[in-house]
Parts: C-alpha cells; sequence; structure tokens
C-alpha cells in the first residue's frame, strides 16, 4: 500500500491523472452468501448455480451492488469515509464466481477532475482484463 | 409496464433502525476495512456518534422501496424481469447506527428501450428529525413480455 493511502491524506493538491488508490478484490461463493445476508439481496442466482442456468447466465453472478461495494473501498481507505459524497456506477458486464477459484476484481482509482472543494475520482473495475463497471465514479470532498 | 407510472410517489417506508452490527456486517461483506465502520471509537473519534455505514449501503432501506413498486398491481414490474442497470447515491452525511431512517420512492421516469422498459426511481432517505441523509437513485431495465 503507498504512502498516500491512508487517512488524512493530503486531498487539497491533487492532480488530474494521479492513481490515488489500486487494490485486487477476491470474491468467494462465501463472499456472495455473506452480501446476500447482510443486505437482504436473496436473489437465487447469486448462490445456486441450477438457477443461474435455468436463466441463461454462464455460472452464479456477483451481486451488482457487491462489485460496486467493495470496488470504492480503496477509495474510502485513502480518503476517510466522511469524505464520500456521491457515488455511481453502471453496471455493465457480470461478474462469474467460480466454485473453486472464486473471481479477483481488479480496481483502479484516478483522479478525474478537481474542482473547488470537490474531486472526482474515477474507478476502473476489471474482471479476467475487461470492465464490469461503466461510469464509476466517486466524489470526494477536498476541503475537509 | 405501465407508462403512467412516472412521476408515481409511494408512501413513506416505517422507520429502519440502523444498527451497529448491521453495518459492521454489511461493512464486512463489502471488504470494508476503514476502522469507522467498525470500531466505535475510532468512529467516535472522528467525531460521529458510533460507527458510519460504507456508501452503499442504503440500498438495504431502498430495497424496502423497490418493494411497494413491485407489489403495486399497476405498476406491472416482475422481479425475475427486472436487471439492475446503474446505481447512485448522493449523500449528505453518512449514516451512522442509531439513526432511524425513513425511505420514500418516486418515479423519476418510464421509457421504451428496443423492447425493454428502463424505469428510473429515486429513493429519498431521511433521518427521525426530517433531514436529508441521501438520495439513491437506480435505473432498473425490465425486459419486454416477449424477451
Amino acid at each position: 500500500m503507498s504512502a498516500i493511502e491512508q487517512d488524512g491524506a493530503d486531498l487539497t493538491r491533487l492532480e488530474v491523472g494521479l492513481v490515488v488508490a489500486e487494490r485486487e478484490i477476491q470474491l468467494s461463493r462465501d463472499s456472495l452468501v455473506r452480501y446476500a445476508g447482510a443486505s437482504g439481496d436473496f436473489n437465487a442466482i447469486h448462490y445456486r448455480d441450477d438457477v443461474a442456468a435455468a436463466v441463461g447466465l454462464p455460472g452464479v453472478l456477483a451481486h451488482g451492488m457487491l462489485t460496486m461495494g467493495a470496488a470504492v473501498q480503496p477509495v474510502i481507505d485513502w480518503a476517510g469515509p466522511s469524505r464520500v459524497l456521491d457515488y455511481q456506477v453502471r453496471f455493465t458486464r457480470p461478474v462469474v464466481v467460480d466454485p473453486e477459484s472464486g473471481a479477483a476484481l481488479h480496481v483502479v482509482a484516478t483522479v478525474g477532475t478537481v474542482e473547488d472543494g470537490t474531486a472526482r475520482i474515477d474507478l476502473k473495475v476489471t474482471f479476467a482484463e475487461q470492465t464490469v463497471l461503466g461510469k464509476a465514479q466517486v466524489v470526494v470532498a477536498t476541503d475537509r | 409496464m405501465n407508462p403512467e407510472l412516472q412521476g408515481r410517489q409511494y408512501p413513506p417506508t416505517e422507520p429502519y433502525l440502523v444498527g451497529r452490527e448491521k453495518v459492521r456486517e454489511f461493512a464486512r461483506a463489502v471488504q470494508a476495512t476503514h476502522p469507522e465502520h467498525l470500531d466505535v471509537e475510532a468512529a467516535r473519534a472522528a467525531g460521529h456518534a458510533d460507527v458510519i455505514a460504507p456508501p452503499t449501503f442504503p440500498i438495504v432501506i431502498q430495497q424496502l422501496t423497490w418493494n411497494q413498486l413491485l407489489d403495486d398491481p399497476e405498476a406491472g414490474i416482475v422481479l425475475e424481469r427486472i436487471v439492475h442497470g446503474d446505481q447512485r447515491f448522493t449523500a449528505t452525511r453518512p449514516i451512522v447506527a442509531g439513526d432511524e431512517l425513513t425511505a420514500q420512492l418516486t418515479v423519476t421516469r418510464v421509457r421504451s428501450l428496443g423492447g425493454n422498459d428502463m424505469v428510473t426511481c429515486e429513493t429519498e432517505v431521511t433521518d427521525a428529525s426530517g433531514a436529508h441523509v441521501v438520495t439513491a437513485t437506480s435505473s432498473l431495465v425490465v425486459a419486454g413480455e416477449a424477451a
């Protein structure tokens, strides 16, 4: 983990294009069951192979909201949780979670724009070399 | 799907009491490691009354309002046909354990998209004093009957 990836990071001197955090996130079938319980989303395509196959999916999928929720964590660890003002994503591609090997997400967080008091951090979230979230943007406060 | 759904607003949900262990459980599930989500002392040192929830936690409360939409026979939306298209959270402040939150959903947009329907809804989450906490905005793609 880099030196800037900690609370109290200096957010007043950000430059567009700066990579502020990068992380590998490992998801397993256990992660999906845990998220189902924590969130209350018990859609069976997230834990049953037979149900996923019956609706034409290539396998059991991670909840989109789990991918969204985990992908922002590197930014939170860098900026601090109180600084996150706005967070949005588009769900563009499913994440198939193998029963044995799981799925590894790769997150790179880059400064997209810098404005007065805020900065937009753009997340590039990939799984098996393909982007799974589109327009994944976090607005953080830089003036507190 | 019913195009007249646009503009429809459902009644506010019953107050949801945010529990400390629920916040921790959710934080662990999204692999959050920041101490303000997990450790009461760390949260207090940062000026919060208790542990604070990760930014996607409002989905738990938002789902209660989605249920109102799905249970509305006039809406004509079937759960099995829905795909989550996009999601956004715009916060005034973090959710803190101990908050009593109420959510109200408004259908802001309905449009057809190549045989499918796209429903955009906004759920406003407010605290016990009526102050805004977070707005959760979602687009749901509803597959057409013939699909």
